[in-house]
């Protein structure tokens, strides 16, 4: 029996995790669920001695323990399997399955390695190459490195993104049988489903905090308001803006890239429209937006701009990660002017000063028309940003618009985006929060595992039935 | 506030600067005492061998010419983000496309043509030879770096194959390499001069439009937006490949022009080590310099002096002259432990 007592994490001044209780038994399958950000990896990091925690105590079959290391962490027998398997792609399934064996004999390893894959209805050929496995094979190379050092704790993190159908069921039935050989199972997942049909037990984590704890049978309902914030009054929406031509429209557009990619998508998108787009973490929204810019060619389908005749939609992204993908550092902001406007081909120290200044003094951003973008906070990076945008622009597309602001520029941003939404153009963004989306949005699109899942008006629709659709739930 | 930014900017600069000259001669120095020589003697005797007359002085400057346009060239490629480790390749391939037109048959030509000719002829050479790098890494994925190391084996092969066979001299094939080209296809050379006047007006004036180009123009903000992070720039519709494509091109055609002063200035004739090491060399010199132009001249002029300087070392010293590559080396490792300490003291 593992139990983890009041645990606290600090990062500089954020609280990760505060006073969090787990008691996990041997022959159980323990769901962790909550929203990206509830604190659900960095309690798993603890477990497996990658960070170690502020306060708190973790006791192993009642004996104390200090999880400070990883070794420390495998030597009781505390294993993880990780989002993205952590294994070496160069390498034969073999080999990554001999890694870190006790005892090193290939052909004795390879006989273990077939016991293993008989018992749990897998196939791997052991002299494959790891890289030319699906992420659901390298899942079961790791999975059974796991189960041949004898884990007693075993954790999974989202262990059925990107793997199919098929895989999923063996899985399952993989760590049922764990679980009445006595393994205690952690299983960290966003999806309902997984919870109802695998969990004995399940705690709910939101902002740090445990916010629940059920056995089963589950209280649907229940989990659904422990995850999510509670919706406040809404506050007025405000005036929709006339709806005009498409300006954007997706047919059957398909690609692999991304976490789990993007299938079948079919959407269009109109002029006055300021369209939400819902979803956990790497759901598609991402490679959705990057299609939508031009970043990324779809694999299938088409993307069109029925309404450019001649001229071409102009359209900006602004990425959520904004210092490494939307804006240069070490330029300055003057610099940034420069490359975003009309600039002539000789440039003195001079070009660009009135503009820049004039987009400080505009979006207020704290900073000279010399500071370098690196330098801004990330509110003001923002701003710069939004200042870049030219008057033109008919298609605005946002990853994250107010991520890493305080609520006052988060504010202003979504006051600055509603007032900027061009007559002729729309505004799509992504955000991971819901209360955004319905109260910015006018229209939102909830998608899971790379499918739009829900496309409706948002005041055609509740919070809770976003949030359903948020864990695969229609 | 933009002033004074800049001013303690260009303060800590030079702070760096004099730390790396400081931690350079102490290396130098400890090296050269624990091999028994005096330091003194050294330098002295480099001094006196490079800067007493202007006869030494244009030595030196005659190994700046190739040296500082290779280095330019680099400022481009390093600012658009690229390894361009092919200038040698390309120093090559320019002074076999010049040689091309100046082993052209009799013709009644004016010389000064051929010379235009083939001066244009070697910048077209290096920048087509450093286009195929571009290409190899833009359309087939192979990195610049060893796109670049392939090309310089094959444009290696390629010299000594045309100065062995089809070039050889009249009876016999040598490392020396081809037949001495006609005299009126020399860069013309005042007595007392070991550098054609030409050749200086050239580097420098290809070193201005550098400066120019990179520091004054949307062109230069471009190339190096795509340098610093080529995923952002793309959102400011600025095509990284392209960007990438020009500035090697622009690279390549300055080796190319390196390589054509070379045969044309220095050796008039092709030999088979025509590019001398000048392109990696430009390497360290981009580097030293903190990838910005301004101090590349200096920076290549002391390499010159070094490499000149060396010359005297067998005969006033009896020391080999390949100590200067020791010096030059303690200078680039002092160099790069001064970024790299302040590096890490920033994180």
């Amino acid at each position: 029996m593992i139990e983890l007592r009041s645990i606290h994490k600090q990062f500089g001044t954020v609280k990760a995790l505060q006073g969090v209780n787990l008691r996990v038994r041997p022959g159980s399958i323990h769901g962790i669920i909550g929203e990206n950000g509830a604190g659900k990896s960095t309690l798993m990091k603890i477990l497996t001695g990658f960070i170690s925690r502020t306060s708190g105590t973790i006791t192993f079959d009642g004996r104390e323990i200090s999880l400070k290391t990883p070794e420390e962490a495998r030597s009781l027998g505390i294993g993880m399997l990780y989002q993205e398997p952590l294994d070496f792609p160069q390498l034969s399934v073999l080999d990554n399955f001999m890694a870190a064996a006790a005892d090193g004999n290939p052909a004795r390893q390879q006989q273990v390695l077939a016991r293993l894959c008989e018992k749990f209805g897998f196939e791997l050929k052991p002299k494959a190459c790891q890289e030319k496995l699906t992420v659901g094979e390298r899942q079961q190379v790791e999975l059974m490195r796991l189960i041949r050092d004898k884990c007693k704790v075993l954790i999974l993190d989202e262990p059925t993104t990107g793997i199919s159908q098929e895989q999923q069921e063996l899985l399952f039935e993989a760590l049922k049988k764990l679980r009445d050989e006595g393994t205690a199972i952690i299983l960290v997942s966003h999806k309902l489903a997984e919870i109802h049909s695998l969990c004995d037990r399940v705690t709910v984590l939101r902002h740090g905090k445990q916010a629940g704890e059920q056995e089963r049978p589950f209280d649907e309902k229940g989990l659904l308001q422990a995850m999510f914030d509670t919706l406040p009054t809404k506050s007025s929406r405000p005036a929709q803006k006339k709806i005009g031509r498409p300006i954007l429209r997706m047919d059957t557009v398909s690609t692999k890239a991304g976490r789990v990619g993007l299938h079948q998508v079919n959407v269009t998108i109109n002029e006055g429209e300021m369209v939400g787009l819902a979803g956990l973490d790497g759901s598609g929204q991402s490679v959705f937006l990057q299609i939508a810019y031009g970043l990324l060619e779809p694999e299938q389908g088409r993307v069109s701009t029925p309404v450019a005749e001649k001229d071409v939609v102009m359209r900006v992204f602004l990425p959520a990660d904004r210092l490494r993908e939307g804006l240069i550092a070490g330029l300055t902001i003057r610099e940034h002017h420069l490359l975003a406007g009309k600039s002539p081909f000789f440039l003195t120290a001079a070009s660009g000063r009135t503009t820049a200044e004039q987009a400080i003094n505009t979006y207020s951003i704290h900073g000279t028309p010399a500071t370098t973008a690196e330098r801004l906070s990330g509110g003001n990076q923002q701003r710069l940003l939004l200042s870049l945008i030219p008057e033109e622009a008919r298609l605005i597309l946002l990853e994250h618009p107010t991520r890493g602001l305080d609520v006052q520029s988060g504010q202003w941003t979504w006051q600055h985006l509603r007032a900027h939404l061009p007559e002729n153009g729309a505004i799509v963004f992504a955000s991971p929060d819901i209360e955004d989306i319905m109260e910015q949005a006018a229209r939102v699109l909830v998608f899971f595992n790379g499918r739009i899942l829900l496309d409706r008006p948002t005041d055609q629709t509740s919070y809770r039935e976003v949030s359903l659709a948020i864990t695969g739930r229609v | 506030m933009d002033s004074s930014a800049s001013v303690s900017r260009a303060g800590s600069t030079l702070l760096q600067v004099i730390g790396i000259m400081i931690l350079a001669a102490g290396a130098v120095c400890l090296l050269l005492i624990a091999l028994d020589f005096s330091p003194t003697a050294i330098v002295g005797a480099m001094f006196s061998g490079s800067l007493t007359s202007w006869l030494k002085f244009s030595q030196t400057l005659s190994i700046w010419v190739p040296l500082l346009l290779c280095s330019c060239g680099l400022l481009f490629t390093f600012q658009a983000g690229l390894w361009n480790i092919g200038v040698e390749g390309q120093v090559v391939m320019g002074a076999i496309a010049a040689t091309i037109l100046l082993r052209l048959p009799e013709t009644t030509l004016p010389p000064t043509l051929i010379l235009i000719g083939s001066l244009t002829a070697a910048c077209i050479g290096g920048s087509l030879w450093g286009i195929l790098a571009g290409l190899l890494k833009n359309r087939g994925g192979v990195n610049e770096i060893f796109g670049g190391l392939g090309l310089n084996f094959v444009a290696q092969g390629i010299i000594l194959y045309l100065i062995f066979g089809p070039w050889k001299r009249a009876g016999i094939a040598s490392m020396s390499g081809t037949d001495i080209f006609a005299r009126d296809l020399w860069l013309s050379m005042p007595a007392g001069w070991r550098v054609a006047p030409i050749a200086l007006i050239l580097a420098i004036s290809v070193f201005l439009f550098s400066l120019l180009l990179l520091n004054r123009t949307r062109f230069g903000l471009r190339v190096k937006a795509v340098g610093i992070n080529a995923r952002a720039a793309q959102l400011f519709h600025i095509r990284p490949e392209r960007y990438g494509l020009l500035a090697i091109l622009i690279g390549g055609g300055m080796a190319g022009l390196a390589g054509g002063l070379q045969v044309i200035g220095v050796y008039h004739r092709l030999i088979p080590a025509v590019s001398s090491g000048y392109g990696y060399l430009g390497l360290l010199v981009v580097m030293l310099a903190g990838y910005k132009a301004l101090p590349v001249p200096l920076i290549t002029l002391f390499f010159a002096w070094l490499a000149a300087g060396s010359i005297q070392l067998p005969i006033m010293l009896q020391i080999d002259s390949s100590l200067s590559g020791v010096i030059q080396g303690a200078c680039v490792l002092s160099a790069l432990l001064v970024h790299g300490l302040r590096s890490v003291r920033q994180r």
